[in-house]
């Protein structure tokens, strides 16, 4: 029998509250973290949000008749208290694939973290964790080449991969740009990177840094005999003039090009992505923004799920953070969302930080990529915490090498093989990091003055963003 | 040992990984090939002239050993390889087919080119 019409206010819980509903394999799942205003019960709060990032109004509307709002409404089915947090709750809210467009996370984030953070009766909200179903993730094109494809094209395997952005950030010519970039490769770097500020100032235009580039790559490859790479950033003002880069990147012969995923956004970067698929182009992603938003412990998204939505968007390579260096970053929400990146299926794991279960299917991994503040003696550290799978950049830790850049690529480079020489004969790295290091200086001029220069440099501070625990 | 003097850094051309290392020697060879076996990969053996290092492709050696567990025979396939072709590159490679790509793949003889 038809429902009547009954104008007025509802409390949300009467119809987004559902605690006997058993997800769906289909449903996209989400964890909010919730801070009510007080005096407000959690089931409301929980309801609240799952209305409000679905099909709720404020007010009931006649027009809601017309459609079957009990297939398409967003569910909350959970609530968990937060560990050592007597504030604040987990809200676990369902919601029917048919909500989303498909392919787009545009789309998705659209409605998940629209509105509702702005909804009075929450004083504080996060978007914890993100369980995308299987049947959307098929429709999303994802990385344009993937860790497999980007190894076979480089011939690079067994190893974490080399980088460093190149300094100083802002104010050189081209043609200096170049010279630093070469220096790099011809040390031993596999690639070098664009700082993210650069794109195509007064003191420096694109073009120009191109061409300087794409010589310094194809010189650096003939004297090495090495495949070699820099990440040319195509982030843009517009997207006509991000693809007008994105061509020329190609042409001048680079392998792989950059994007700022989320000053950039969304839109401009799985655009591009697509772009980097169908023209055999690599994809390096930066990250800046991502604190604003990721950094608070009780409002904003929290980082896993803009590397979830990153690896659906496509990319090949994102920065996590180093742990070890000069950035924010727990070791263990970090390898978290790591595995996100690179794994084929993530298990539930709240000692990660990792709320759901989540199947990634056939959808190719992304590099992980650990930049800022690190030098060689972090080395054994990174390559125990990150794996083969990852993009090690030092930036400082190169450039700042008493004897220049190329001293300081083959001094990282040392060091990288060193220590995953001595990981793989069974040696426990990280506690033998000394005499590991040490060894290697022993045939390495250039790594022994970098292990000087570099003694003294401790980055410890307190994580700001801890994962929770009682 | 480090001074305020600069030094030259002459570019070297490599081999990719372990380029940067010295010669490893019979042993570091052998845990290396232990190392690929116990992470479940297959050895296989490469190898090139030094014109063509470059090249995605080089020159399988037989097949790759699929489920060889005695490292002793990489060993022997190694020297026989490198008996055969003195001027070549020889490389070993461990073929990961969970990830269908190359958990290890460093070259263990260079050849006189």
């Amino acid at each position: 029998m038809a429902k009547a019409y009954d104008a007025g206010v509802k409390e949300y819980r009467d119809m987004y509250w559902t605690p006997d509903y058993v997800p769906l394999d289909t449903d996209l799942l989400a964890c909010f973290k919730c801070t009510g205003q007080s005096g407000v019960p959690n089931e409301e709060v929980a309801a609240a949000v799952a209305a409000e990032s679905s099909t709720g109004t404020w007010s009931t509307v006649w027009s809601e008749l017309l459609t079957d709002l009990e297939y398409y409404k967003g569910r909350a089915y959970r609530i968990e208290d937060v560990p050592g947090d007597n504030e604040s709750f987990y809200a676990f809210i369902a919601y029917p694939i048919d909500l989303f467009e498909e392919g787009s996370v545009v789309n998705v984030l659209t409605s998940l973290v629209g509105n509702v953070f702005g909804f009075k009766a929450l004083k504080h909200l996060r978007l914890e964790d993100i369980r995308f179903p299987i049947a959307y993730i098929k429709t999303c094109g994802g990385p344009p080449a993937g860790i497999q494809v980007e190894r076979d094209r480089l011939g690079k395997y067994g190893r974490p991969m080399l980088g460093a952005t190149i300094k100083p950030k802002l104010g050189l010519s081209a043609k200096n740009y170049g010279r630093a970039v070469y220096e790099c490769l011809r040390g031993g770097l596999d690639m070098t990177k664009d700082d993210e500020n650069v794109n195509s100032q007064p003191f420096m235009r694109w073009r120009d840094r191109f061409e300087f580039v794409g010589e310094a790559i194809q010189k650096a490859e003939q004297e090495t005999g090495e495949r070699k790479g820099h990440y040319l950033n195509v982030t843009a003002a517009t997207p006509e003039e991000m693809y007008k880069r994105a061509e020329f990147a190609k042409e001048v012969g680079s392998p792989i090009l950059m994007h700022d995923f989320l000053t950039g956004g969304f839109t401009a970067n799985t655009g591009l992505a697509n772009w980097c698929r169908e023209n055999g182009m690599l994809l390096h992603i930066h990250r800046a923004m991502h604190a604003v938003i990721d950094r608070h412990p009780k409002h904003g998204i929290h980082f896993r799920v803009l590397a979830k939505c990153l690896r659906l968007s496509g990319g090949d390579h994102l920065h996590t953070g180093t742990v070890v260096g000069k950035l924010e970053g727990d070791r263990n929400s970090t390898l978290g969302f790591v595995d996100q990146l690179r794994e084929s299926f993530v298990p539930e794991d709240r000692s990660r930080g990792v709320f759901f279960d989540q199947d990634w299917g056939s959808l190719p991994g992304v590099f992980a990529v650990a930049s800022g503040g690190i030098h060689v003696w972090h080395m054994p550290a990174l390559v125990t915490i990150f794996g083969d799978d990852s993009m090690l950049q030092f930036g400082g830790g190169t450039q700042g090498h008493p004897w220049g850049n190329a001293a300081g690529a083959a001094a990282n480079r040392v060091a990288l093989e060193a220590s995953v020489k001595a990981r793989n004969e069974g040696r426990e790295i990280e506690k033998e990091a000394r005499d590991i290091l040490s060894e290697a200086a022993r045939h390495s001029p250039e790594l022994a003055i970098a292990m000087e220069t570099w003694k003294e440099i401790k980055f410890e501070f307190e994580t700001v963003d801890k994962l929770d625990v009682a | 040992m480090p001074s305020n003097e600069v030094g030259d850094y002459q570019t070297a051309h490599t081999l990719e990984t372990f380029g940067f290392l010295p010669k490893l020697s019979q042993d570091e060879v052998y845990d290396q090939i232990a190392y690929l076996i116990a992470q479940g990969w297959t050895p296989a053996i490469e190898h090139e002239h030094p014109s063509k290092s470059a090249d995605h492709y080089w020159t399988m050696w037989k097949l790759p050993f699929f489920g060889e567990q005695d490292l002793n025979r990489v060993v022997e396939e190694l020297d026989a390889c490198r008996r055969s072709y003195p001027d070549h590159h020889v490389r070993l490679i461990g073929y990961d087919n969970y990830t269908q790509s190359q958990g290890v793949c460093f070259v263990v003889y260079e050849g006189r080119g």
